[in-house]
């Protein structure tokens, strides 16, 4: 079956089995900042922005996802342009070995888009479903806060 | 930044480690080299590699503990359309080998077969199946008929080598290929003992003797990235693996050795990885892998589910410790006495290695004139222990540490300073260097910088050791605050080898191309940092490759804590070499012998002569006597610096509910010179998280036929960011003299102190020992009530 979703910004037309998750047909189609930690919702690898939440992409069928908009790590920035919380994360040191920072970034950006001055609370609950074995969350605390502030200055 | 070291580092100058020099990219926070491809997602990772016409392997595991094969019928699994091939153990060669991913050759026994006649635990890989998609693997898997003849499982490491236990390695081809003690007749997958001294006789004279026994639990990695190996053919027929793993270099030769395979047909390519900690140290998927590959001509993909990586890849061994000390009351240590039965699960796998670790990582830390250290590793039909983050001393690290605490107590001193009182400095050896090496005898040191009595300085005031220690505070919940003192090592002396090979291009950039694995750690980025600094360039100039066995230079890979050390010797002298090589080149150029060129921030000058790097790198490829700048190094070591560590937990005990929660803790590190600050903090910072929940919430269980019931992160709790308490990680320089530009290692140490720091602090806040880990709300329940029923029992012995 064919699900027209928009990922990114750009309308796509995924082809799909009704029983392929949202983390499949992603990563399929090219998307693999999308990253594959447990396939039981548990650890966060897999997060995604649906319509500027921040979801499970392991757990939703992408037949469910006709019509939304869907945003990966792709979507925030590049290497050569990189957003705000990606720069961040890699200036103070958040990011080890990388394969949870796509979905604990994506957890951060939708903090910050509806709490722009977040408190470490709100911190922490935005990012208690992204598992990190590497770093121990220090930093990252760090990182989100450094964005959040030169995203304001960004935004006065 | 906070946390950095210049914020959190209260006495900056520590005698000794000041050098004088001043450096450029050692010894700052450069941001990772390869952060920002990981930020945004670059598909970087081994499962990001898309290959046309790729299979989906899967492993049948068994669903029993101790069994035998009887029959095995596997025509209704290759009849199934778009199943292209089903391995038994009949389809391969019968030869015996350790997954363990060390150096050759191996201390680990060669008891393990690509797949099995016998399963011996539960999870064994007995067949693989290569299909079209996923799903068809799985169907072909339950196809597969076996008719089993069950064994009598065990599971008791403690009974192991009672005369009359099953046998678990009763197949000919169980060996070790060291003169090892191995015995599998009796269970016994490794031993180790030292004796110095007269430990009964000190203990009989001491004025206080104590004994405790530990026990500590099945505990996994949980890398985010589970295992995961792709293999292809190249154009030309070779085998490439591209594989989630940290010995790139060990897995090419032991596949090649179980498939029979000549060595230069198989190459190995580690891209990046999402993490360790040893459970990568293991050739666990690579041989299935590419056996399936073989047999298909395809390219084959073999993943493990996350269940299966809880209770099917690795997990750090169990121990069960006793520990022995004799003290005088001026607080002299007279005796150390220690002994552990370590459960290695079905495989022998680092079995040696880690009890060795155990003792050598961790009873030198007070000097003492007579110790005993007996260890054996046993079989059971239980999960196979291997490498993880600590490696022996985590245990035995518990063991010791909660002594030290006792021993405290028994004379009345404060803990703290009995700590002060014993610990190992500077210029001091132990009998255990000599005595203990990694699966042979040791290596004698001195220590050539210790940072230990700062640690514990500023960590004791980091903490507020003094205005938190024994303030219980009123209430149903108490408070307390816990410490221990650490010691890892910075590689295996005469074993481990690394190499880095460096070539100069026309604008002054260099190629640094390493066997070095960088699972995270940061690695790529601290050898970047090495190069830059002798070259006078920028990191970002350094262009860094690891590791690949076609295009990278030799490395043992990431473990023993021997990057830093080892690898970042190699880059330093690879870069010495190419500066030198610099200095030639332009001495050709100007005529001015390169004995009066200096390189300085990017040129070469001497008397009337400055040219940029850029300059003589370009002469260099094109005009003059023509040659590529570069240089490959090897790099060895005869010392294993210990890194030290003073670890402080305060925590609070609800005594209703038995539920510990840490508040508060601080790790202060020796690891010599940081080459990276940012990193080497953020190495003590994950360590710290993964301790706490290993101390609190972390346990394989099982149930009584041995299988595992919880292998999910739903019910196998890791520490969220919620459940982190405020952590400070302070890096205590020192200057290691043997280490690259001062260097030890740092990335173990921080995840041996949150069980003694934790179980030391309960007893501060509640006045009971800790034990047994994790420390759960049932066993704190468990202690406290076993604390009032002695005290009722004190005050009425008739009852």
């Amino acid at each position: 079956m064919q699900v027209r979703m928009t990922i990114n910004g750009t309308p796509r037309t995924l082809e799909v089995e009704p029983t392929t998750t949202l983390l499949d047909a992603l990563r399929d189609a090219g998307y693999k900042g999308v990253k594959v930690g447990c396939r039981e919702a548990a650890c966060g690898a897999c997060t995604v922005l649906v319509d500027g939440k921040a979801r499970l992409s392991c757990i939703l069928f992408a037949a469910q996802l006709e019509g939304r908009e869907v945003t990966t790590i792709e979507g925030l920035g590049t290497p050569d342009a990189p957003h705000p919380l990606q720069q961040a994360f890699v200036e103070v040191g958040a990011v080890q070995c990388g394969y949870c920072t796509p979905g604990t970034i994506l957890s951060a950006k939708a903090l910050l888009d509806g709490q722009p001055a977040p408190s470490e609370a709100e911190i922490r609950e935005a990012l208690d479903g992204n598992l990190c074995r590497c770093t121990g969350y220090v930093k990252m605390i760090d990182a989100v806060n450094l964005a959040a502030s030169r995203l304001r200055e960004e935004k006065p | 930044m906070s946390g950095s070291l210049g914020s959190s580092n209260p006495f900056p100058t520590i005698a000794g480690a000041a050098t004088g020099t001043v450096t450029r990219q050692v010894g700052h926070s450069v941001p990772r080299v390869d952060g920002l491809a990981l930020a945004c997602g670059m598909p970087v990772y081994t499962d990001d590699l898309v290959v046309p016409g790729m299979l989906y392997g899967k492993l049948l595991r068994s669903p029993h503990a101790h069994a035998r094969i009887v029959r095995c019928d596997t025509a209704q699994a290759r009849a199934l359309p778009g199943v292209h091939a089903v391995l038994t153990h009949r389809d391969l060669p019968k030869i015996s080998y350790t997954s363990a991913g060390q150096g050759y050759p191996e201390p680990s026994p060669y008891d393990t077969f690509v797949l099995s006649d016998k399963a011996r635990y539960v999870g064994d890989p007995i067949a693989a199946v290569a299909a079209e998609t996923p799903e068809l693997a799985a169907q072909a898997c339950q196809a597969i008929e076996i008719e089993w003849e069950l064994l009598p499982p065990l599971f008791d490491p403690l009974r192991a080598m009672d005369p009359g236990a099953p046998v678990i390695h009763d197949e000919p081809e169980a060996r070790t290929i060291l003169p090892v003690p191995y015995d599998p007749r009796r269970n016994l997958a490794a031993a180790v003992s030292m004796d110095h001294g007269d430990v009964d006789l000190a203990l009989a004279g001491s004025d206080h003797v104590l004994q405790g026994e530990f026990v500590t639990q099945y505990a996994q990695h949980c890398p985010l990235e589970p295992h995961i190996t792709i293999a292809y053919f190249e154009p030309n027929g070779r085998l490439t693996l591209r594989s989630s793993v940290q010995v790139p270099f060990h897995v090419r030769r032991i596949v090649a050795r179980v498939l029979e395979l000549p060595l230069k047909q198989v190459r190995v390519i580690k891209p990046r990885i999402g993490g360790g900690f040893g459970s990568k140290q293991e050739v666990l998927l690579e041989p299935v892998t590419a056996a399936l590959a073989l047999a298909t001509r395809r390219p084959v993909r073999v993943e493990l589910s996350r269940a299966e990586e809880f209770y099917a890849s690795r997990t750090r061994h169990p121990q069960h410790l006793w520990l022995r000390c004799g003290v005088d009351d001026d607080g002299t240590i007279t005796a150390l006495d220690s002994k552990i039965i370590m459960n290695t699960g079905a495989y022998g796998a680092h079995a040696l290695t880690v009890i060795c670790n155990s003792g050598s990582k961790v009873l030198p830390m007070y000097p003492c004139d007579n110790i005993r250290f007996q260890a054996q590793a046993v079989y059971t039909n239980l999960p196979v222990g291997g490498a993880y983050r600590g490696y022996g001393a985590t245990q035995a690290a518990f063991a010791m540490e909660v002594m030290a605490d006792r021993m405290a107590e028994a004379i009345g001193m404060d803990p703290l300073a009995f700590r002060q009182r014993n610990h190992i400095r500077a210029g001091m050896g132990s009998p255990v260097f000599k005595h203990l090496g990694e699966g042979r005898p040791g290596a004698e040191q001195t220590i050539g910088a210790c940072g230990l009595p700062e640690c514990l300085t500023i960590g004791a005031q980091a903490i507020d050791y003094a205005g938190r220690r024994g303030q219980r505070g009123e209430g149903k919940v108490k408070r307390g605050l816990g410490m221990a003192v650490l010691m890892q090592g910075s590689g295996i002396p005469f074993v481990d080898l690394a190499a880095v090979t460096l070539k100069m291009n026309e604008d002054g950039s260099v190629n640094l191309l390493a066997g070095a694995t960088d699972i995270g750690t940061g690695s790529d980025t601290m050898l970047a940092q090495i190069v830059a600094e002798v070259l006078t360039i920028d990191t970002a100039d350094v262009l860094v490759y690891s590791s690949d066995t076609d295009l990278t230079p030799f490395d043992v890979g990431a473990y023993a804590s021997s990057t830093t050390y080892v690898s970042g010797g190699a880059a330093r002298k690879a870069a010495l070499l190419v500066r030198d090589q610099v200095l030639q080149v332009a001495a050709g150029m100007s005529g001015v012998p390169a004995t009066e060129l200096a390189l300085l921030d990017r040129r070469i000058v001497g008397p009337g002569v400055d040219l940029s790097l850029s300059e003589v790198a370009t002469h260099s490829l094109y005009q003059g006597e023509m040659l590529q700048i570069g240089a490959t190094a090897s790099h060895t070591t005869e010392q294993s610096p210990p890194p030290f560590g003073a670890h402080f937990a305060w925590v609070e005990v609800d005594t209703e509910t038995g539920m510990v929660r840490v508040l508060e803790y601080v790790a202060a590190v020796d690891c010599g010179v940081a080459i990276n600050p940012a990193l080497a903090e953020g190495q003590v910072e994950g360590a710290i998280a993964n301790a706490l929940s290993y101390a609190l919430t972390e346990e394989l269980l099982f149930d009584e036929k041995g299988r595992c019931t919880n292998p999910t992160f739903l019910h196998y709790k890791i520490s969220s960011i919620r459940d982190m308490p405020k952590v400070k990680a302070i890096l205590v320089p020192t200057h290691e003299p043997t280490g690259p530009f001062g260097a030890k290692s740092v990335s173990e140490i921080g995840i041996n102190g949150a069980l003694p720091a934790i179980s030391n602090a309960i007893y501060d806040a509640v006045g009971v020992r800790l034990t047994r880990s994790p420390f759960t709300p049932e066993r704190v329940l468990a202690a406290l009530a076993a604390k009032v029923r002695e005290a009722d029992g004190e005050s009425n012995p008739a009852s």
